[in-house]
């Protein structure tokens, strides 16, 4: 099973967890301004990455936080978790990870 | 219907002796900061801090730090908790919540408590991961749980009232398995 570090709890057993797609999408200020495209862009557009993704996840049956999470979608490897407000770590945004 | 209010109803244990039913207490959770926490904490005689999932007793009072600005407290007496916090909060912005009859609570005992457990819980549950006093909301099975640790092979659930029936049967059927 695979292991989630919780930045409050410790890791934890993945069952814990509900992923909360696509991390650091700001609404935008000027949402009356916007044109339909940019609008249907910000509501539904998301990365499709292959590689490292930032990503929210919720530890939904343990603290019921919200936290953010570096992962690398080929591989499930969780690279850096950081609680909500902090910034990604960028050094870690274009690390490999070998199984 | 009236059959599945009646599975509902209370949870049922069979077998073995690991596992019985607590009797009714008094449960709030409270939520707020660290402010609300400390003033909480000296109201009840608990030195609770926002550690996640460690736990403080006096008495036969309780509280359980379930994250990092939510506390579940025990004690015999619903409403006398709530005397006690109320004048102590009242100029603090939070929330307190009885939450005595959504759920109950389950004790299993005994050197197997943990293997039991494991059954449908994945976590670890060894003493060093898991130490005396450590509790934490989880899953057990399907159902999700507050396990928490008060003693060597002591473990207390408290679960939703409508899932005691199957926590109480999955656990009943999982200590059989282990206790012999």
């Amino acid at each position: 099973m695979l292991l989630i570090e919780c930045p409050y709890c410790g890791e934890r057993p993945e069952l814990e967890f509900v992923y909360g797609g696509q991390a650091h999408i700001a609404r935008p200020q000027n949402a009356p301004d916007l044109s339909a495209q940019a609008w249907s862009d910000y509501l539904y557009q998301r990365d499709n990455t292959k590689g490292i993704h930032a990503e929210r996840w919720r530890h939904t049956h343990g603290c019921g936080r919200f936290f953010n999470a570096l992962r690398d979608t080929t591989t499930d490897h969780f690279i850096a978790i950081y609680k909500v407000g902090e910034a990604a770590p960028a050094a870690l945004k274009t690390r490999k990870v070998a199984l | 219907m009236a059959e599945l209010s009646a599975a509902r109803a209370s949870p049922r244990i069979t077998a073995c002796g690991l596992l019985r039913a607590l009797p009714p207490i008094g449960r709030y959770v409270l939520r707020g900061g660290p402010l609300v926490m400390a003033a909480a904490g000296s109201a009840l005689g608990l030195a609770i801090s926002p550690t996640v999932c460690r736990s403080w007793v006096n008495m036969n009072r309780a509280a359980l730090c379930l994250g990092p600005d939510e506390h579940l407290l025990l004690g015999p007496d619903a409403l006398e908790i709530a005397g006690v916090l109320e004048p102590a909060l009242r100029d603090l912005p939070h929330s307190l919540v009885d939450v005595s009859h959504r759920q109950t609570a389950l004790e299993i005992s005994g050197p197997h408590a943990a293997v039991a457990l494991n059954a449908g819980c994945p976590l670890d549950l060894d003493r060093a991961a898991f130490p005396i006093g450590m509790c934490t909301r989880t899953v057990l099975a399907k159902a999700e749980i507050v396990l928490w640790r008060t003693g060597e092979d002591l473990f207390h659930i408290e679960v939703w009232r409508s899932f005691a029936a199957y926590v109480s049967r999955f656990l009943d059927e999982a200590a059989r398995e282990v206790a012999f």
